[in-house]
């Protein structure tokens, strides 16, 4: 009974971090992993003064933010790496297997910023803005769907009306801009923009070589593209950290404000304690009496009930861990889209308020028992 | 050994005051072997309490080995309950979750003695008592005498100068009392002072003094024999 209530606060605390990690996952995701000094152009205007429209996310606003535009951004001393990115959907086919592939094109650069490893072959070899050999890197998923065991490497696939060679496997599992990177294709950038017969980017990632030129490097895109743009100020930069930031900041609230109220639940499981040590100790009268007929110093038996106590909650403590990360792995591969991360401070919070409960209401019980006169305890009245 | 001057232990019932001892004055040397005894109420637990520490007089001083225990805390208290006096009890009071020897080597653990030694002393003081065999049986397992004598064993383990046991026999069957009776007085043969609270004319007999309390007072202390 106890146990079970100090175990259910205790798996109520990591249960409710899961869920507030794991939305704060789900929405960061695609940021996450990324460096911190990288700044995102996205063509379009997000605020009134420039009297351009909102962002477009498909990348279709009134003047498009075109390769040339990323091309003219190598000027800026400050930048340390480009990548382009145009994003969209094709049939990849190869051997008479089909698939839809989520596609994104971009230049070498993207890996290094994404910081992705290979599995096999090489990224996008021979790509840059400029060039754009038909190669192309794909995803452990999409690659295992069409070639199954075989070595995909130096084998042509189709991409809608266009043919690449594959010429590597991507390491990663994890999401990248909303998509699944196991799924994806990877071509470089000047075929995504024909394949998908589309003249503007999806967005430009730039990688700053000194966060401390943040602000400046902005400001220098900023006036580069204006002036390219017949003086027209029609795209965001925003620092992907700030993004970041007040995306974790947000979470971060709503997790804790959910680990404190289960906390709370914890302290009731305290009182609970307190009160079966309460009984414990009228019960235990005559066992406490004789242990100071023996010799227990007061700070013995005052210890003793303290001990106990900390191992009941404790022991409940313990339990709510287990049965909190085994129902979390459970919901894990239930819904295995959204990722349920219990954070390791709320094992360690609510083992720590668990334990404290415990002390603070084992004392007085505790400190009853070490009071009792021996006398009248011995004789176990009252 | 033990002096006790003008020593009064008073309770108050209701408005009303009890003296359960009244301006006892007494001396017990060592290796003395005393009975007590009187009508119920008459204070015979009272001294017994008091002499082990247990409990503190209202008023009077309370001498042991020269030392007036009056100016005690609860830690010099039961220290001296540790080291130097050893209790039995009408109803033993031995822990039900704990064996036989376990139980002997409790005022040990309490005294932070070392697990060997503690196992070494446990065992001979449980062979003193003939209960070597039952050892690992807990309470419940074990008759009345053998857990009286498991209780003695556990008395006397800390090697006391004092044996205090309030009617030891009381819960007992007259065969496993004698027993009893005889393996307390071997104790007091080895060097044990040992004070006996009994209802029990003939066992009172046995000893070597015999104080006879009524209304908190010493109304017959005489020699035997
Ligand atoms: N805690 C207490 N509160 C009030 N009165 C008490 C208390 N303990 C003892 N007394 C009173 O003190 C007197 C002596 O009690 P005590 O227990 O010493 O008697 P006793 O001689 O041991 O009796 P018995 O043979 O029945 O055990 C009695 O009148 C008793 O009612
Ligand atoms: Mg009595």
């Amino acid at each position: 009974m106890l146990l079970i209530a100090t175990s259910i606060g205790v798996m109520a605390v990591i249960l409710l971090t899961a869920v507030g990690e794991g939305a704060r996952d789900y929405i960061t995701g695609e940021f996450r992993s990324l460096g911190t000094n990288l700044l995102i152009v996205i063509p379009g205007r997000n605020e009134t003064s420039g009297g351009g429209g909102p962002i477009d996310l498909a990348g279709l606003s009134p003047r498009p933010l075109t390769i040339e535009d990323a091309q003219s951004l190598s000027q800026i001393d400050d930048i340390r790496r480009i990548a382009p990115v145009v994003m969209g959907e094709a049939p990849a086919e190869y051997d008479g297997l089909e698939r839809s592939a989520p596609i994104i094109g971009t230049t070498p650069e993207f890996l290094s910023i994404r910081q992705w490893e290979m599995e096999s072959g090489s990224f996008l070899p021979g790509v840059s803005m400029r060039y754009s050999p038909p190669v192309c890197a794909i995803g452990k998923e999409i690659k295992e769907e069409l070639f199954g065991d075989d070595s995909a490497l130096g084998e042509w696939m189709r991409l809608g009306d266009r043919r690449c060679r594959v010429a590597g496997v991507i390491a990663e599992e994890g999401r990248a801009v909303g998509i699944d990177v196991q799924k994806i294709v990877i071509i470089p950038v000047a075929l995504g923009t024909a394949l998908f017969n589309r003249d503007s980017l999806f967005r430009i990632i730039v990688d700053v070589e000194n966060s401390s030129r943040m602000d400046q490097t902005r400001q220098s895109i900023l006036s580069i593209i204006k002036r390219r743009h017949q003086d027209k100020e029609d795209i965001t930069v925003i620092k992907q950290d700030t993004v970041l930031q007040s995306f974790d900041n947000i979470f971060n609230v709503l997790t804790m404000a959910l680990g404190s109220i289960a906390s709370i639940s914890l302290f009731v499981a305290g009182i609970l304690i307190m009160n079966v040590m309460l009984v414990a100790v009228s019960q235990r009268q005559a066992e406490i009496g004789l242990l100071k007929a023996i010799g227990a110093k007061n700070k013995q038996i005052n210890n003793l009930f303290v001990v106990e106590a900390i191992m009941l909650s404790g022991s409940g403590a313990i339990m709510g861990l287990i049965f909190g990360h085994t129902i979390t792995y459970i919901l894990k591969i239930s819904f295995p889209t959204f990722n349920f991360l219990p954070p390791m401070w709320a094992s360690y919070v609510s083992l720590f308020v668990a334990l404290i409960s415990g002390v603070m209401f084992g004392l007085l019980p505790a400190r009853r028992a070490a009071r009792l006169d021996p006398v009248e305890a011995l004789s176990g009245n009252k | 050994m033990i002096r006790l001057e003008k020593l009064s232990r008073e309770f108050q019932v209701g408005n009303q005051v009890v003296h359960a001892l009244d301006e006892v004055d007494l001396e017990i040397k060592e290796n003395e072997y005393i009975s007590i005894m009187g009508v119920s109420g008459s204070g015979k637990s009272t001294l017994l309490n008091i002499l082990g520490l247990l409990d503190t007089p209202t008023s009077g001083d309370y001498i042991l080995s020269g030392i007036n225990t009056s100016k005690m805390d609860d830690d010099e208290m039961a220290g001296i309950r540790s080291t130097k006096i050893g209790f039995i009890f009408q109803s033993f009071h031995l822990i039900p979750r704990l064996t036989a020897f376990e139980n002997v080597e409790m005022p040990m653990i309490l005294s932070g003695i070392n697990p060997t030694e503690r196992k070494m002393k446990a065992s001979s003081a449980l062979e003193k008592v003939g209960l070597t065999d039952r050892s690992d049986h807990k309470p419940e397992q074990l008759s009345g005498g053998q857990r009286q004598r498991a209780a003695i064993a556990r008395s006397i383990v800390m090697e006391p100068d004092v044996l205090l046991a309030d009617e030891p026999t009381g819960n007992l069957d007259t065969t496993s009392g004698k027993e009893v009776v005889k393996l307390i007085e071997e104790l007091n043969l080895s060097g044990l002072t040992l004070i006996m609270v009994t209802h029990d004319r003939e066992m009172g007999d046995r000893s070597n003094r015999l104080i006879e309390l009524r209304d908190g007072k010493i109304i017959n202390d005489q020699s035997n024999n």
